[in-house]
């Protein structure tokens, strides 16, 4: 196994969780507007969005952080235009989720044209002295950027949201019950109009993240599917937050080891490793839809389902 | 509601028949289909410049359109399909694998003409067209060869077709005749285009000691990562040298607009033909970039013979001898490739210390 001694290994955990990153972030923020009983297919769509709204506004101000800010936005922005089209409109979540990945490619097009070859500001490092010259630790947890910190403080922020706030509550009531949660006062459509733009914001968050940070570039469809892979991620995860950060390791750590593995000469079981994640999700989907008792791998009952006040 | 089906099916079918027949004053239909973003800055970008030049040369003369990031397999028979139908005469399918998809709608609307890239199954109304991007390789893996300080050299390689295969070793051939202990490392993506996992593969290969980056993706990302890395990295398909300052030393352009420019033509002079073209560094369709002058003058010299003598047939980038990686002869001493042999590559050549995908 001699092979495998090109391989660093501090490199390569460091190069995980920049590659888990994205999806971390937007799973996290579908993993919200599932819980709150909506399913949003448009992450794809909200995170190439955010993808280009980081990238012009970073270049325009020279600032990172101006990028970053308007990533927020604009993925929330994305997102409160699905959540007007299926909370008031009434809209199929399903229809509605894939017109905003379509919606959200070809607008990125369009405003990322004239920033197609432009280099961002580099977005700054953490560097602390002494502990980031740490042999392994030093490279692994202390050489990163603020998002990808970020990301990992989101996991835990949404972790404590979810379970021990009563906002939190409140919200995971509307996607079990809307019914319920609505008869005993709860306004069920800002919920989950503010949970899709939480959504939004946090898939925009991890779009900009790929065109700042990991290619650093903008290019039409540069998101390539990672949009889909965060919804798979979601389930895979049978919305749990942390699940979804082991999810996203997980994803993110196949994709990079099997390009280390090749490097380093090791071409057996690439494509299984590659394929590997993907067949854990369907299994998770098989394993959902024939067990009649959802509850057991957490889903919320009112996923997907439209929600109006009959009187 | 069924007449007017019928009127509508047999107006389509009217339009059908009439597109062999282009009279004067209509305009010629062409369409173009590209597997990916046309802003990628590489292949579908290059495509899309030929799309550019037809207009422009044509004028009123055509009508043209095209449809980006069409996925290779069915969505793309269906994007012919549709193209077919709604009246284009001609069709440029830009990608292998349009190759079937191709052949089933030609097959469908015999008037229709197609224009396929890079594969090599023709009909009464298909044509294909391909260029020899093997001898840019080896011009490129020549001054890899000279450049590499670490003597390994990473290779983002996409589909193990024999186009790809072909790249890779045309580049390493040229390499080690110039360093002997020149080592390639090969990562299989699995796509043409995936920004992201292209510059994890370029970071891959960084990370386990190349200094010279080359790709056979279509993205800028891997040129991005050399830059930011500081190793040295090649272009492909398009002149990607603003995105590398530092890192490029030259790219691999791809120059389909005259082709396309003269198959319009022949289209509308009637004097079409389902040929086969293979063209390289001789007439222009591959070129090299400028090479950058931050290599020694001598390398940069000494590449520059390497295409001349590429272009005017005086060297073949696959001159014996040459084994195969198992060991077994592949060519003699002095014995060049045929075309039939390098259309169908699917093996490492010697030396290649990789296992070949399956």
């Amino acid at each position: 196994m001699n092979e495998l001694g090109s391989i660093s290994p501090e490199l390569l955990v460091a190069s995980v969780m920049v590659a888990s990153t994205p999806i971390l972030l937007a799973g996290l923020g579908e993993l919200v507007v599932e819980k709150a009983g909506v399913l949003n297919l448009g992450v794809e769509g909200l995170m190439i969005i955010g993808a280009v709204c980081g990238f012009a506004m970073s270049v325009i101000t020279g600032s990172v952080l101006a990028g970053v800010l308007a990533a927020l936005v604009g993925g929330a922005l994305l997102g409160l235009v699905f959540a007007v089209l299926t909370q008031y409109l009434l809209s199929n979540q399903v229809a509605t989720g894939l017109a905003t990945t379509l919606f959200g490619l070809g607008l990125a097009s369009l405003i990322g044209k004239p920033f197609i070859g432009v280099r961002p500001p580099e977005m700054p490092r953490l560097r602390v002295e002494f502990l980031s010259d740490l042999p392994f630790i030093g490279h692994v947890l202390f050489s990163h950027d603020p998002v990808l910190y970020l990301s990992l403080g989101m996991t835990l922020l949404i972790w404590y949201f979810l379970r021990h706030t009563k906002k939190g509550l409140i919200l995971r009531a509307v996607g079990e019950n809307h019914d319920a949660a609505h008869s005993i006062g709860y306004k069920v459509r800002q919920t989950r109009i503010l949970a899709i733009m939480f959504g939004g914001a946090m898939a925009g968050l991890g779009g900009c993240y790929l065109s700042l940070v990991r290619v650093p570039q903008w290019t039409e469809g540069m998101t390539a599917g990672a949009g889909w892979i965060a919804l798979a991620l979601v389930v895979f995860s049978s919305w749990r937050p942390l699940r979804v950060l082991l999810g996203a390791w997980l994803f993110g750590g196949v994709t990079v080891l099997q390009l280390n593995l090749q490097a380093a000469g090791v071409g057996i079981g690439v494509a299984y490793l590659s394929v590997a994640p993907y067949v854990v999700t369907i299994i998770v989907l098989v394993l959902i839809s024939a067990n009649r008792s959802q509850r057991l791998l957490n889903a919320p009952a009112c996923l997907g389902r439209s929600y109006y006040i009959s009187s | 509601m069924r007449i007017l089906k019928l009127i509508a099916a047999s107006a389509v079918i009217a339009l059908g028949a009439a597109g062999g027949t282009v009279s004067a004053d209509e305009p010629l239909k062409v369409g173009f289909i590209y597997v990916g973003p046309t802003g990628d800055h590489g292949w579908n970008y290059q495509h899309d410049k030929g799309r550019k030049l037809v207009e422009e040369t044509f004028g009123d003369a055509v009508e043209v359109s095209f449809v980006e990031s069409v996925p290779e397999g069915p969505d793309s028979e269906r994007v012919m399909t549709q193209m077919a139908l709604s009246g284009h005469d001609l069709i440029f399918t830009t990608s292998f694998g349009y190759m079937d998809p191709t052949i089933n709608v030609a097959s469908k609307f015999p008037d229709v003409t197609f224009e396929h890239c890079t594969g090599y199954k023709r009909a009464d109304n298909v044509a294909t067209f391909n260029a020899r991007f093997y001898e840019g390789r080896a011009v490129i893996g020549h001054i890899a060869g000279h450049v590499t300080e670490s003597n390994v050299i990473g290779y983002i390689a996409t589909f193990p077709i024999p186009e790809v295969v072909r790249g890779i070793n045309s580049a390493y051939l040229a390499a080690k005749k110039v360093n002997p202990d020149v080592e390639f490392k090969v990562i299989w993506v699995y796509t043409w285009f995936d920004p992201p996992i292209e510059a994890d593969a370029a970071k891959a290969l960084i990370e386990q000691g190349a200094d010279v980056i080359m790709q056979h993706v279509d993205s800028t990302a891997a040129m991005l990562v050399a830059e930011e890395h500081g190793v040295w990295a090649f272009g492909q398909a398009s002149d990607m040298s603003e995105f590398g300052p530092n890192s490029h030393i030259a790219s691999i352009v791809n120059n389909w607009a005259p082709y396309y420019v003269e198959r319009v033509q022949a289209v509308m002079d009637g004097t079409w033909s389902n040929s086969d073209t293979w063209e390289g560094l001789s007439t222009n369709m591959v070129e090299i970039s400028e090479i950058t002058d931050r290599i020694p003058a001598d390398v940069k010299a000494s590449a520059q013979a390497v295409r001349d003598a590429i272009a005017d047939g005086s060297l073949h980038p696959f001159t014996g001898p040459i084994n195969r990686q198992d060991g077994t002869a592949w060519l003699a001493e002095g014995e060049t490739a045929s075309d039939g042999d390098l259309l169908g590559l699917s093996f490492y050549v010697e030396g290649i210390d990789e296992d070949f995908p399956q």
